[in-house]
């Protein structure tokens, strides 16, 4: 999961939906785990299986996409419960980076903190993606993290996205808080010192 | 600036992360069974040890069963994750209390009861009522389990530094009024997100005549207003009740301690980001009648009418009533209840007990009402029996269950039934909280003695006076 995150170029799942809240993303029945694997097989689990386990025509069935790593998702993505079993399962499923137009909080935290770029666009670009995927699956985006860019690469638009520098920092590396915490263990250490003597 | 927050928050930043959080330093890791066990995957997965295993307290209590504890537990994903916890304990060196040893029960109840929690300590747990611990003058909060595998890992944890509030209720309390009473009210004053991003400091007459006991209740119930956490100043009340506890330091290091946590109080040049002020005389024994701790008011008074509830919130409003089987404008006076729970980390605590107790004695259990009284820990069991509060209770007509969470979010079998009505002295009513479809009301000890022994919604004090 701890790739470093530079610059991607994929085909997208389109997913033109607002408000997916977290028990769509990963029902809570999945809640009762004790690891972290298997969530992704489990992602939209609902949508994607029928009740009696069969496949449904639910975007992730179709092999057109089976290659993608980014997901291109309507307004309010990951509201609902906090739960981080939402961005195990899309972390697990494969996907690197979410675009949409924006994300629920706790969820764009879970996502960062999973190696899941959330990408936030304007509705315009975000609908004229929708657009050109729906008239060519194939249709790839490029997003680009040092510049802090994304490409709708067939129309050729562009846009800036936010990231803080810190989170930035760390994707591009590949390194999470706790590569960052550890990799000053001697602060740590520095700070007991003290903090034992005071 | 000054307060009794930023001196435990500053004294435990490491470094602030430029652009990014702050790297504060943790004292104590406390873990239950339900959101540790993907942190505990985690550092299996990078190869990684504990880095601080001293600092680290496990216990099952959310899954454990209030009987039978002697044996397996028979729910085959309960006892998973119960028994995933104590491999892990083992696995990665940490002490870890069993179900059925005498220092297991509610971790939140354990920490402060045996000396693990002491003031000026920063204070973490995958489990939002973490608040409690900061009644000894911690700063403690509630964490996911990304940032449980980051203390694990470090003894560490990045954090924005919240903003701070100090609400402070003057004056004395009525009799029959208890700390759980005091903090329902300020749940219906300030609603359940009215403190949401910051850090309370609960100050005032009121709050310093309360027990330590009290005190918990008071703070554990900081995460039901939004707050981060809540903590009052340690004081002398607080230094004697934690002399002599198995984990306090003792001699030398005690002497060293006191005199440190003799400073940790807000300065009287202290700016907080909020300050809010109460009155104690104006708290009454309180209830709650919707599906939200924020839903509640003195027992004497009546459900709001539509018309007093804001255009936005009506339509919630009338789900939570609706939920519940009241009208607007109902009184709860005299309403038949099904059970009474007194237990959790907000009441399972001795002086709890003993509130419940000294209001029964002499009377007795009403037929229609089944009670589950469970106590926080084992230790409050020992002090329930040593006391002789087990024999009053019998008489009339209690039994006693074995501790740990139970009802309070009923992942045992501790489950009210669909549509039953429950004064649950607890801390949350939401739907299907305590059992698909059951209904709570949230109330004190001495509320749900009361309801206990009469069947029906009594207000306490018409037996105290
Ligand atoms: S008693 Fe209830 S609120 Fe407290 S830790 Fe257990 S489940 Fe959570």
């Amino acid at each position: 999961m701890k790739e470093k995150f530079n610059i991607l170029t994929s085909t997208c799942v389109p997913l033109p939906l607002q408000n997916v809240d977290t028990d769509q993303i990963i029902p809570a029945r999945f809640l009762k785990a004790t690891d972290k694997n298997g969530f992704g097989d489990n992602l939209f689990r609902d949508w994607r299986y029928d009740k009696q386990g069969n496949k449904t025509s639910f975007v992730l069935n179709d092999p057109t996409y089976a290659d993608s790593k980014v997901l291109v998702a309507g307004k309010n993505f990951g509201s609902g419960s906090s739960r981080e079993h939402a961005a195990w399962a899309i972390a697990g499923y494969g996907f690197r980076a979410i675009i949409s137009s924006f994300f629920a909080d706790i969820f764009r935290n879970n996502a960062l903190n999973n190696f899941v770029l959330p990408v936030v666009v304007s509705e315009p670009f975000l609908a004229e993606l929708f657009e050109t995927i729906k008239s060519n699956p194939k249709a790839p985006v490029k997003i680009d993290l040092p510049a802090q860019t994304v490409t709708n690469v067939t129309t050729g638009n562009s846009e800036k996205f936010e990231i803080n520098s810190y989170k930035k920092h760390c994707l591009e590396n590949g390194l999470d808080d706790i590569d960052f915490l550890l990799s000053n263990k001697d602060k740590i250490e520095d700070w007991e010192k003290k903090h034992v003597q005071a | 600036m000054n307060t009794l927050f930023d001196k435990i928050w500053d004294a435990h930043v490491v470094q602030k992360v430029e652009n990014g959080p702050t790297q504060l330093y943790i004292d104590r890791l406390y873990c239950h069974e339900v959101t540790s066990p993907q942190a505990f995957a985690g550092l299996r997965e990078r190869g990684l040890r504990c880095f601080r295993p001293k600092q680290i307290f496990c216990m099952p209590d959310h899954n454990t069963p209030t009987h039978d504890q002697d044996k397996p537990i028979a729910d085959p994903i309960s006892k998973k994750q119960v028994d995933t916890l104590s491999k892990n304990a083992k696995d990665f060196g940490l002490s870890h209390y069993g179900m059925m040893e005498p220092k297991n029960g509610i971790i939140h109840v354990v920490g402060p009861e045996r000396g693990l929690t002491l003031p000026g300590m920063t204070i973490v747990c995958g489990d939002s009522h973490t608040s409690t611990h900061g009644a000894m003058g911690a700063v403690a909060f509630g964490i996911g389990t990304s940032e449980v595998e980051m203390v694990l890992a470090s003894q560490c944890i990045l954090q924005a530094k919240p903003k701070s509030m100090r609400i402070t209720i003057d004056g004395t309390l009525q009799a029959g009024v208890t700390a759980k009473d005091m903090a329902l009210y300020l749940m219906s004053k300030m609603t359940t997100s009215g403190a949401t991003g910051y850090f309370v400091e609960y100050a005032g007459e009121a709050v310093h005549n309360l027990s330590m006991e009290g005190r918990l209740t008071l703070c554990n119930l900081s995460i039901e207003m939004g707050a981060r956490g809540g903590m009052v100043a340690p004081d002398e009340k607080t230094f004697a009740y934690i002399k002599g506890k198995e984990y306090a330091p003792k001699g030398d290091a005690w002497n060293k301690a006191l005199a440190y946590w003799k400073t940790l109080k807000s300065g009287k040049d202290a700016i907080f980001d909020k300050e809010i002020v109460f009155q104690a005389k104006d708290i009454e024994p309180m209830i709650t009648y919707g599906t939200n701790p924020g839903m509640g008011m003195g027992i004497n008074q009546h459900i709001p009418t539509e018309e007093t509830v804001s255009k936005e919130a009506r339509d919630s409003f009338n789900k939570a009533l609706n939920y519940m089987g009241f009208k607007p404008g109902d009184s709860l006076l005299g309403k038949k209840i099904d059970y009474v729970f007194l237990g959790s980390c907000t009441n399972g605590r001795i002086e709890d007990f003993r509130a419940f107790t000294s209001f029964v004695k002499g009377k007795h259990k009403a037929d229609n009402v089944i009670a589950w009284i469970v106590p926080g820990s084992w230790e409050v069991d020992k002090q329930i029996r040593e006391e002789g509060l087990d024999v009053i209770l019998k008489e009339s007509g209690f039994a006693i269950r074995q501790p740990g969470c139970s009802a309070c979010l009923a992942m045992n079998d501790d489950k009210i039934p669909e549509g039953k009505y429950s004064v649950s002295t607890s801390n949350r009513n939401f739907e299907g909280r305590q059992g698909p479809g059951a209904r709570t009301l949230l109330a004190s000890p001495l509320v749900a003695a009361a309801a206990a022994v009469t069947g029906v919604i009594t207000d306490p004090r018409d037996f105290i006076k």
